[in-house]
């Protein structure tokens, strides 16, 4: 009887992971190459773009909603925080990380959901890429080309995590819109403390809150 | 046509003088970052060149924006791209960047004349690269410094470097060069509409982004520079940023102390 039990267990216990094994297919966002992934999600995303009215109007609600939908899951945005804060980030505690990070997020995503609306007719061509062997760390270029304007470069730097590739940073013209924020987190910090930053991006924040 | 710049660079002197002494008025609001030494004067004439802009240009420019049909401003960006085009191949020639310069002077001579005077770029369609060099970026690649970053009247964000540079960039510029004052300038001030109307959707990305407008249009017209500089493949900056600080500082702000230079 209690061996029965015990056997129970362990197969119990061991079910999900022989499920889990036998699934890594279905998980298919980790097998797939990092430009294959940008030009995936640009694709989509530039479609409902084009199909939506409402995003057009600039609905605020729905553009976020879209973002954080399709466009965030590949976002790894703890990274970029890190990189935008250097070494401050280490001066920061756990809960302050944290704070950070989920400020920074709402910032960016605000920014670049405004970008989408901003070049709403554009298109976007993705320039040659190829995937070294054992290559972990990537950069996927492509191009915004828009009617009346000179093109745009918009390039994304991938990293691989076991989730599969995530999103690092992104450069527009060269233009890192993370690293951007280097000096102006420092400065703050250097004045008022990691709390000060926090309130900086808080006010920053709410400032921008959907009418 | 020296006239023609003394009377130029007179008013800008003029216009700097009186940047310099609003500046010293703000010359109290550094923030302390290496590369900005002149922050307090820089920021008074960022504020300056914004209440212009504001004023004046990007309402002219949202206006062509908006009145202009997409192929005619096309039309328009790449005739001032034709003529930019030819101190792009000097530039190159000088950069030693021979099959570029070849390119150039290639492109410009397609464009002007199957592409009427430039307005159609057939070049590209050619697969004749347009390429982007001035005389800053040539004097990058022979290892001048990029020196502080300064805030020119009217003309915006420079380098040290590059607000020299400006002097040969404006004496090679061939629109400038044009002995007829009422066309010359026509086309200055036509030049300098198209190319604000390519920014007006970044403008507001950056009211979207910006905790401070002036350090993020600072920093990212620096990154934007140096991209440039290494023709769009520089080298990435550490990602800790060890370089930005010493460690003494970095010890008293983990510390919960206040940094020495807090003004």
């Amino acid at each position: 009887m209690k061996l029965s039990v015990l056997l129970m267990t362990c197969f119990a216990l061991l079910m999900p992971a022989v499920a889990g094994a036998q699934q890594p297919p279905a998980n298919p966002p980790a097998n797939l190459a990092p430009d294959q992934l940008i030009k995936n999600v640009s694709n989509e995303v530039l479609e409902i773009v084009r199909k939506d009215k409402d995003i057009q109007a600039g609905n605020n609600r729905k553009i976020l909603d879209l973002v954080e939908t399709k466009v965030l899951p590949h976002f790894n945005f703890t990274h970029m925080t890190q990189l935008a804060l250097a070494r401050d980030w280490r001066v920061a505690n756990p809960a302050q990380q944290k704070t950070l990070t989920d400020e920074f997020r709402t910032l960016l995503v605000r920014t670049y959901s405004k970008a989408l609306t901003e070049y709403k007719n554009q298109v976007i061509e993705f320039k040659p890429f190829s995937l070294k062997n054992g290559e972990t760390d990537v950069k996927v270029r492509t191009q915004i080309v828009q009617s009346g304007a000179k093109p745009i470069s918009l390039d994304y730097y991938l990293e691989m995590l076991p989730q599969g590739w995530k999103v690092y940073d992104i450069e527009v013209s060269g233009i890192s819109l993370v690293t951007n924020y280097r000096d102006t987190f420092a400065s703050e910090v250097r004045n008022n403390g990691i709390d000060g930053l926090i309130a900086m991006l808080q006010t920053k924040n709410r400032s921008l809150e959907p009418k | 046509m020296s006239r023609v710049y003394l009377e130029v660079f007179r008013n800008l002197a003029g216009l700097a003088i009186a940047g310099a002494m609003l500046g010293l008025l703000g010359g109290c609001a550094s923030t302390g970052v290496a590369k900005d030494p002149l922050e307090g004067y820089n920021r008074a004439m960022f504020a300056f060149n914004d209440g212009i802009d504001r004023a004046i240009l990007r309402p002219v420019a949202q206006g062509y924006a908006d009145v202009v049909p997409a192929t005619l401003r096309t039309g328009v960006s790449n005739f001032y791209g034709n003529i930019a085009d030819v101190f792009i191949a000097v530039n190159n020639l000088l950069q030693g960047k021979l099959p570029e310069a070849a390119g150039d002077v290639g492109r410009v001579a397609v464009n002007t004349t199957m592409g009427l005077l430039g307005v159609i770029d057939f070049a590209s369609d050619f697969g004749l690269e347009k390429h982007d060099e001035d005389f800053g970026q040539t004097f990058g690649r022979w290892g001048v410094g990029d020196g502080p970053y300064v805030m020119l009247p009217i003309l915006g964000p420079r380098t040290m470097r590059d607000a020299f540079a400006q002097i040969l960039d404006s004496k090679t510029d061939p629109v400038i060069q044009l002995d007829d004052v009422p066309v010359r300038n026509s086309l200055v001030v036509m030049r300098a509409i198209s190319d604000r109307s390519e920014y007006l959707a970044a403008d507001k990305i950056v009211q979207e982004a910006a905790l401070d407008r002036y350090a993020y249009i600072r920093d990212a017209y620096l990154q934007r520079r140096r991209y440039r500089v290494y023709d769009g493949n520089p080298p990435r900056v550490l990602d800790d940023g060890a370089q930005l600080e010493t460690p003494s500082k970095y010890a008293a702000l983990q510390a919960g102390m206040d940094s020495p230079n807090k003004p």
